[in-house]
């Protein structure tokens, strides 16, 4: 397992990312210098709250953030050795949905509700591959069957299908010329848990037919314990714990993970009161000096406060972004 | 005693233009001041309109509803607007349910304002006291809305809920809009304030195991009907209704070691409008069998523990995780 870690090769490798919004009240520091790597084949849970920047890195490696008033301050995203922030528009469209592909969190949104379903999955095809028409038709249906959706159905409206429904659809579509690279924002949280199972069951199968990398974004931590091989948790724009799923879920390390495990309700708790992190994320148009969970952290120190903490690898592959790394 | 509310064989359908949408379809239940009753299921199963129907928000198609022993399914309008002050309700999302025009003092202050009891001066004091309660700090009385946290917001929504000192809060998914370790604040200012007020709940959401950590007793509707209702740790102890193992099953873990199998339920819910007389789960079950088109009955299988299917003494024979 170790050994295929490390010749594993890296498919985007994000670098000291910093996205900004200017708005004309303030600058929302919506991402700080985040490093990521994905591997091929590899799932990478990007886990945090509301506001916390998941999505802004997700949009951003897809070159689709609103510029303005989004502005990438630093950062490289190397994908095959070239940066894809220097790409073109041009250049950036033969990626989008043919390598790189996005699902997106509202079903109900993200699909053109005066097309068929069919008629938007096949211009993908068509966008990105020479191919006839019939052709088109052919793997449009082919892709509709995959996601468990009877081919009958392709000239049928979005709104003739169900929520989950919907979702296999948005995912048929990101799926339809099989990206190397899919990012997922919140695939399942407008679903219901038992529709939720079903989608997540035919991901993870899809997954692992076209060996397809994922980077899942979602706030539930339940669902990265059984998708995901690594995981990132972000907090106020920064990544402020990484490592594999054993590293997060059994030596979680950084105050702000094992605050979030514990506020979880817990199925086999005996005790009588949750146990909440306390207070709310710092505003992110006036994020603090120092550490950024200084306020709500359970261990701070005078120290943390003063100036930021580096990211410290305390064992292989697992790195934290606290003073107190490592030590408890 | 009786108990503190009772719903009979209360149904509340829909006319629509393909014909009558049964939303709720027969619920019968009883629960005690001070205590939880969880309402699970996916939604479009009822879940809602059954706590809206027994706050009449909406009006009840049929069936009855007892409040403190009294029958108050078609109470006159003086005897709601005295009921409104014994039942609220806690709505789910706090960024629509509130008025973007009204500060939080203003819409804190609103139901008591309409009871009309307290002067101005009193129904102030009573504001700050309740901001207090709820855990939101003073300086907070005249913001608005829109310059508040999701959080924050459910505070308010809280607030409102206990400033004419109910005796019985419906909570329509209260935390389903927030963050986990904010979900956790709001979570433990409900069960303290149950404790010090003795409220009783209904927490109506699709959170699994937010409602095992609140309910004392949890029902699980399907398609309108209530297909398994037990005390909280025996439902999740000893499942007994298929769709509830499904449901169960469904539920994310965040453990690694731990994931359980999933039960993976075919296809999605069927429509509500005009079902088929029978089992409402007959076409997504796995155990579905010769005699399950036929009406279901509500049978207690062990103390306080009900069961509509007609299979479950022979499922206790079969594995479920197989």
């Amino acid at each position: 397992m170790e050994n295929e870690q490390m010749t594993a090769e890296k498919l985007l490798d994000i670098k000291d990312l910093a996205i900004e919004y200017h708005t004309d009240e303030a600058v929302i520091y919506a991402v700080n210098h985040v490093s990521l790597s994905i591997n091929k084949g590899e799932t990478v849970g990007l886990v945090g709250e509301t506001g916390a920047g998941k999505t802004s890195i997700a949009r951003c490696i897809l070159g689709i953030l609103p510029i303005p008033p989004a502005k990438v301050i630093s950062g490289e995203i190397s994908y095959y050795g070239k940066d894809l922030l220097k790409y073109s528009e041009r250049e950036m469209r033969k990626i989008r949905g043919n390598k790189i592909a996005m699902i997106f969190q509202d079903p109900m949104t993200a699909l053109n509700p005066i097309e068929t379903v069919g008629f938007q999955i096949a211009e993908t095809i068509k966008q990105h591959n020479k191919i006839s028409p019939a052709e088109a038709y052919q793997r449009t249906c082919d892709m509709l069957e995959l996601v468990g959706i009877s081919a009958e159905r392709f000239k049928d409206f979005p709104h003739q299908f169900s929520g989950g429904m919907k979702q296999r659809v948005v995912i048929a579509m990101a799926l339809a010329c099989n990206p190397e690279l899919l990012l997922a924002d919140e695939p399942t949280t407008a679903l219901d848990v038992t529709i939720q199972a079903q989608v997540l069951e035919m991901m993870l199968s899809l997954k692992e037919k076209f060996q397809t990398s994922v980077v899942m974004i979602t706030h539930d931590l339940g669902l990265v314990a059984g998708f995901c091989d690594k995981v990132a948790v972000v907090y106020a724009g920064e990544i402020v714990e990484s490592g594999t799923v054993e590293d997060i879920y059994d030596r979680a390390n950084h105050p702000y993970t094992l605050g979030l495990f514990a506020s979880l309700p817990k199925l086999n708790a005996t005790e009588k009161r949750l146990k909440p992190i306390k207070g709310l994320m710092p505003d992110p148009t006036n994020l603090p000096d120092g550490c950024r969970f200084y306020e709500r952290c359970p261990d701070a120190k005078d120290e943390c406060s003063k100036s930021s903490p580096q990211e410290v690898e305390i064992a292989p592959g697992h790195t934290v972004k606290c003073f107190f790394a490592g030590g408890k | 005693m009786p108990a503190l509310l009772q719903v009979k064989d209360l149904k509340k359908y829909f006319k629509t233009n393909r014909g009558m949408l049964h939303a709720v379809d027969g619920i019968n239940f009883s629960l005690e001041a001070g205590k939880t009753l969880g309402v699970v299921g996916e939604s479009g199963c009822g879940k809602s309109t059954l706590g809206r129907t027994i706050l009449h928000l909406l009006d009840p198609t049929d069936g009855q509803i007892f409040f403190e022993g009294n029958d108050i399914t078609n109470p006159g309008k003086k005897e709601l607007h005295k009921l409104r002050e014994e039942m609220q309700i806690i709505f789910q999302d706090p960024y629509s349910s509130l008025d973007p025009r009204k500060s939080v003092s203003e819409a804190i202050m609103e139901p008591l304002k309409i009871q009309g009891v307290l002067s101005k001066e009193e129904m102030r004091a009573e504001v700050m006291d309740l901001m207090e309660t709820v855990g939101l700090a003073a300086r907070y009385e005249n913001t608005f809305p829109h310059e508040l946290d999701g959080g924050r917001r459910q505070r308010i929504g809280i607030a409102r809920a206990l400033s004419l000192k109910p005796k019985f809060i419906v909570c329509d998914e209260p935390v389903s809009a927030l963050d986990v370790s904010i979900q956790a604040q709001v979570i433990n200012l409900m069960l303290d304030l149950q404790e010090k007020r003795g409220l009783a709940y209904m927490f109506v959401t699709h959170d699994l195991s937010v409602v095992k950590y609140i309910s004392d007793d949890i029902m699980v509707m399907y398609l309108g009907q209530m297909v398994e209702m037990a005390p909280a740790d025996e439902l999740f102890r000893d499942t007994r209704h298929p769709y509830t193992q499904a449901l169960l099953s469904a539920i994310p873990i965040p453990d690694i070691h731990n994931q359980t199998k999933r039960i993976l339920l075919h296809g999605e819910l069927t429509s509500p409008i005009n079902p088929d007389p029978g089992c409402r789960f007959v076409a997504r079950c796995r155990y579905a069998a010769e005699g399950c088109p036929q009406m279901q009955t509500l049978e207690e299988c062990s103390p306080r523990h009900f069961v509509a299917c007609c299979r479950y003494k022979e499922l206790e024979e079969i594995d479920i995780t197989e």
